[in-house]
């Protein structure tokens, strides 16, 4: 609280910090570098698998996407850090106004859709966001984004159906079961995939999302590649064999596939976390349950 | 062995294809969904910020068929015709 913001051991803090944030991005691109064999082609594959773990049951792939994932969050630990690094109440910093911004956005946001009760789940919802939203924006820097595997979107959407019925257990067994017989009792078969379906529309969501974009972009490079060889391909020299026109096109392609479609999913999966949550928990039932409990005592 | 495997590799990319009929739907969902959201904007422009917001999770609930139809055509096209070939040809060796 108390140190100097001027002084230089604070600066070197902050510089330090920075690049730590940094750190584990370049270590993706070395590591992608030096692992992936040199393709020639344009090819669409999936995750690249960096090395297995002997596991009891079954050997268990790391692969790109783990990897990746495992970069974002530590990438984000560090910009966190560095975000609040010197908050004071007296003298606020820019970035401190910049924090403070994002955060009473994101109460906001709970509070408008989730309500009272659940405004504590802010920082959960945040967290979800930024590491969506970083991990679909690893394209722009040519690593595998981690959101365009099924795995580890899915394991997110398996986070919320736990939280989802968590809360929907919090009236006891018997009221959560009775939850699926309504409005009909012969509608129960319905509800229960209903409830399934939840978790797999959610990862399936962004997932397809994210890959479509991807698939869509390599596509239309790999197209232009031939196209430019088409015409171009008369031209002396070693002129006939640059691809003029991937010079360009594709990056209007990355501003909506990459950045728009990548922030919107973020966006989408953290809403619809919210509005999952929100709406499971039988919120009436629970302040009378809690009401009894207050009179029994 | 080779009209074989060309059938197979045919029928996944056509399967793949009529899989993707499926994009008619969330297109046509999507676009009465935008078409009402300007409309809505147009009469009351102070709701702007609550209607866009409704509107892109509706359209984001909307395109799941879709995506559905995606994954299914994205594993047609490179998932099911090696494993098919694989199956093929061990049936093949079995049977000698």
């Amino acid at each position: 609280m108390n140190e100097n913001r001027y002084s230089a051991k604070f600066k070197a803090v902050d510089a330090l910090l920075l690049i730590l944030a940094a750190v584990p991005i370049l270590f993706g691109i070395a590591l992608y570098i030096l692992l992936t064999p040199a393709s020639s082609g344009i090819e669409i594959a999936g995750a690249r698998i960096y090395f297995t773990i002997n596991m009891p049951l079954q050997p268990l792939p790391i692969t790109e996407a783990q990897v990746n994932s495992w970069l974002v969050i530590v990438s984000v630990l560090f910009l966190c850090l560095y975000l609040t690094h010197g908050m004071s109440p007296t003298r606020p910093t820019k970035r401190q106004h910049i924090v403070e911004w994002a955060i009473e956005q994101t109460q906001h946001l709970v509070m408008d859709n989730m309500g009272e009760f659940f405004k504590d789940f802010a920082p959960f919802v945040a967290a979800v966001m930024v590491l969506s939203a970083l991990s679909s924006l690893l394209t722009l820097v040519g690593l595998y984004p981690p959101t365009s595997d099924l795995n580890v979107v899915g394991g997110w959407a398996i986070l919320v159906f736990i939280l989802i019925t968590y809360y929907k257990f919090k009236c006891g067994p018997l009221h959560y079961l009775k939850s699926y017989t309504e409005p009909v009792a012969f509608l129960t078969p319905l509800n229960v995939i209903s409830e399934f379906a939840t978790p797999v529309s959610m990862a399936f969501r962004h997932y397809g999302n994210i890959l479509s974009g991807s698939v869509i972009s390599v596509l239309v490079a790999a197209a232009l590649q031939s196209l430019s060889a088409m015409i171009f391909g008369r031209l002396p020299g070693a002129l006939g064999d640059i691809p003029f026109l991937q010079i360009g096109i594709p990056a209007v392609l990355s501003v909506y596939f990459d950045i728009f479609s990548g922030l919107l999913q973020a966006f989408i999966f953290a809403m619809l976390t919210m509005l999952y949550i929100s709406s499971g928990f039988p919120e009436e039932d629970y302040k009378e349950k809690l009401k009894r409990k207050a009179l029994a005592k | 062995m080779e009209l074989a495997i060309g059938i197979i590799l045919g029928c996944c990319a056509l399967g793949a294809g009529m899989a993707m009929i499926a994009g008619i739907g969330p297109g046509i969902g999507e676009g009465n969904a935008v078409a009402k959201a300007c409309e809505a904007i147009g009469r009351q422009p102070e709701s702007r910020g609550a209607v866009t917001t409704t509107m892109l999770m509706g359209c984001a609930v909307a395109e799941t068929t879709g995506l559905y139809a995606l994954v299914i055509a994205i594993l047609l096209i490179f998932l099911a015709p090696g494993r098919l070939v694989n199956i093929l040809v061990e049936t093949m060796n079995t049977l000698g």
